[in-house]
């Protein structure tokens, strides 16, 4: 069966966001309660960052697998 | 004050269970008598459909455990709604194409689609039994939090009427609920959620819940006595004599100190304000004694920012403890490996017929309960300083949290997460009776049966698996459903993701490795989980000390053994022929 390339770079993209903040929850609390963006905290900007990154990845996902379905077989 | 039932809460709730009951009839009655049940799937819209992969999705479960993990620990609560939304990233971007090329349907036919082998069915089902009885657990002890404080009726009394309502739906209409009722709920619960939220931003922060005079510090006392008595303060519990709410804003930052409230504010600054304010949580000992069980909560003052930050519930992630920090990575990675491993999960993927069709709905559906999981960390937030706190009771913030603006609105949210209760146990409970008599009895066993019979077979697993919800129901009752649910995630990510992965991915993969990595994957995650420290402190009634297993989140450990065996066994057993 045809790999999914778009699928699997995107996926990339989104381990390597998840498992870095993973990381930063890992390495301390710390770290994440610097306040950035408007008087939130690291914690906070990156955990809606995270919903977004993947709200965003779906959408850029469809926009390409929407290019190629014509000739796809499936 | 918690516990007092009103008449026009009863009367909206059971106007709304009984509306989408009847629509669910109505609409699953219609869907059969078309071109049955499955084509009439082929023509919903992918919009409709992808609201409806949140209603499936956020079951009361979420909704409920999210809001309550939030309210009580902080932020290690969206740290729940971050893996479950991730889960999703897996679900559509690895595993869902290829799963679709396959040409099958659900999950156990994916699995075997190659093999045709006795093994693989009777691993899967059972496998996809036990990941639906662990799903229903949450459910059900969500369902009897629900009716205490809206119906004043206890615990058992509500596990019981959603299993006899939910059982009795099985056996007498099958499967009716459908995409339609699905769409409604999941529509429903994000709507009222973003109500909920816009209130809380209109409403600001309030200290002391807008109650005259400083915080309430004084320590409360509640004892089950042995005959079941409960005691509150060391005499009899009645509605006028019960547990204080709790969760308020102690002070608010320089600025708003002459006015004890901030007035509306918006998203951000709602959150930055409170970082800068103080609360009021409290502390639970539990000790026990011949005179029964003995819970102290203790109010504490302590600044916002703590709890806006990870180790509020992972405690001991600021401490440098290892086994913590094994812990919590492996909930995270159970949660980001478990959605697309969830049997009931995949099968939404296909009720859209082409395959544009079901990229598009799954993005509405990711978009959806992304927008729901950021208002839970408002709605969790706003119930930690709403005043309106069950401190015995977690899974009840949200509902409780709808109280605190108006009665009407707490019956709607309430009959909101009840209906979602019905609908998810309702199939769940159809997909573990379809795993008996499908492929337990005809398959596995290998008895030939009518369908008439293959019909009583699964009525019959059906009321079984309904009695066996009740009583888990039950024995689980105080259990956060948020947790409870991390835990269908890490056998469901056990047994299933390797199997899954490395079919789609891997030519050599043989029905033995196949089998074997089910089989083990499964095993072992239950195992660890009935033997971890959590399940020794918190069902056994036993000290976490003595248990055997270092942290109590399987999945970090047992992920990895599904796909070692797999492949292992793959390797010592004969190459499939090549297509």
């Amino acid at each position: 069966m045809p790999i999914n390339r778009v699928g699997l770079a995107l996926f990339g993209v989104y381990v390597l966001l998840y498992g870095g903040f993973m990381g930063l929850v890992l390495a301390g609390p710390d770290l994440l309660a610097t306040r950035v963006l408007g008087g939130v905290n690291l914690a906070i900007a990156c955990g809606l960052g995270l919903i977004v990154a993947a709200v965003a990845l779906s959408v850029i996902y469809i926009l390409a697998r929407a290019g190629r379905s014509r000739d796809s077989r499936s | 004050m918690l516990h007092e039932t009103s008449p026009l809460a009863i009367g909206i709730f059971a106007a709304f269970v009984a509306s989408v009951l009847w629509l669910s009839f109505r609409l699953g009655r219609k869907g059969q008598s078309a071109q049955g049940y499955y084509a009439a799937h082929g023509q919903v819209h992918w919009f409709v459909n992808g609201v409806a992969f949140a209603g499936d999705y956020l079951s009361a479960a979420s909704f409920l455990g999210i809001c309550g993990l939030i309210a009580f620990y902080g932020y290690d609560g969206f740290l729940y709604s971050i893996g479950f939304l991730a889960g999703w990233v897996v679900a559509l971007f690895v595993i869902a194409e290829p799963i679709k090329a396959l040409g099958t349907f659900t999950f156990a036919d994916a699995l075997d689609a190659r093999f045709n082998s006795r093994g693989i069915k009777l691993a899967v089902a059972i496998s996809t039994l036990v990941v639906s009885v662990f799903y229903l657990i949450p459910q059900m002890v969500g369902a009897g939090a629900l009716v205490t404080p809206l119906l004043g009726l206890p615990h058992w009394a509500g596990v019981i009427l959603v299993g006899i309502a939910v059982t009795f739906i099985v056996v007498t209409a099958g499967m009716v609920s459908t995409t339609w009722v699905q769409f409604i709920k999941g529509a429903l619960l994000v709507f009222f959620c973003g109500v909920l939220t816009l209130l809380i931003l209109n409403r600001g922060l309030v200290v002391n819940a807008g109650r005259p005079g400083p915080a309430d510090l004084a320590p409360q006392t509640r004892s089950i006595r042995p005959d079941g008595q409960v005691l509150i303060d060391g005499t009899p519990q009645s509605a006028e004599h019960d547990l204080r709410p709790v969760g308020t804003l102690a002070s608010l930052p320089e600025r708003y100190a002459g006015e004890g409230r901030t007035g509306p504010l918006g998203p951000l600054a709602y959150l930055s304000t409170l970082e800068d304010s103080t609360v009021v949580t409290w502390r639970r000992e539990t000790s026990r004694d011949a005179e029964g069980t003995h819970d102290v909560f203790t109010p504490r003052e302590r600044p916002a920012a703590e709890l806006l930050r990870p180790g509020g519930y992972f405690k001991g992630l600021s401490g440098g403890s290892l086994t913590a920090r094994l812990d919590f990575a492996s909930l995270m990675l159970a949660l980001f490996c478990g959605t697309a491993s969830l049997p009931h999960i995949l099968i939404r993927y296909y009720t859209v017929k082409d395959a544009a069709a079901a990229r598009k709905s799954t993005v509405v559906g990711i978009a959806t309960i992304g927008i729901f999981y950021v208002l839970t960390l408002y709605l969790g937030l706003g119930a930690m300083t709403s005043g309106f706190l069950d401190p015995t009771n977690s899974n009840m913030a949200a509902p409780l949290l709808a109280k605190s603006f108006s009665d009407t609105l707490f019956a709607v949210i309430s009959a909101i997460a009840f209906t979602t209760v019905l609908g998810t146990v309702s199939g769940l409970i159809m997909a573990g009776s379809g795993a008996v008599a499908h492929d337990l009895v005809e398959n596995v066993a290998g008895v030939q049966m009518t369908d008439h019979e293959k019909v009583r077979v699964g009525k019959l697993a059906a009321v079984g698996l309904g009695i066996v919800a009740i009583a888990l129901g039950i024995l689980f009752k105080g259990f956060n459903v948020g947790f409870l649910v991390g835990w269908a995630f890490n056998i469901a990510a056990s047994a299933n993701l390797p199997a899954l992965v490395m079919l789609l991915f891997w030519p050599r993969t043989t029905k033995q490795g196949i089998t074997a990595a089910v089989t083990v994957g499964m095993t072992a995650s239950l195992a660890w989980i009935l033997l971890s420290a959590d399940t020794f402190e918190k069902v056994y009634g036993i000290s976490r000390d003595v248990a055997p297993m270092p942290f109590s989140q399987p999945g970090l450990v047992t992920i990895p053994l599904g796909f070692l065996v797999l492949v292992v066994v793959s390797l010592l057993t004969p190459a499939p022929p090549r297509r």
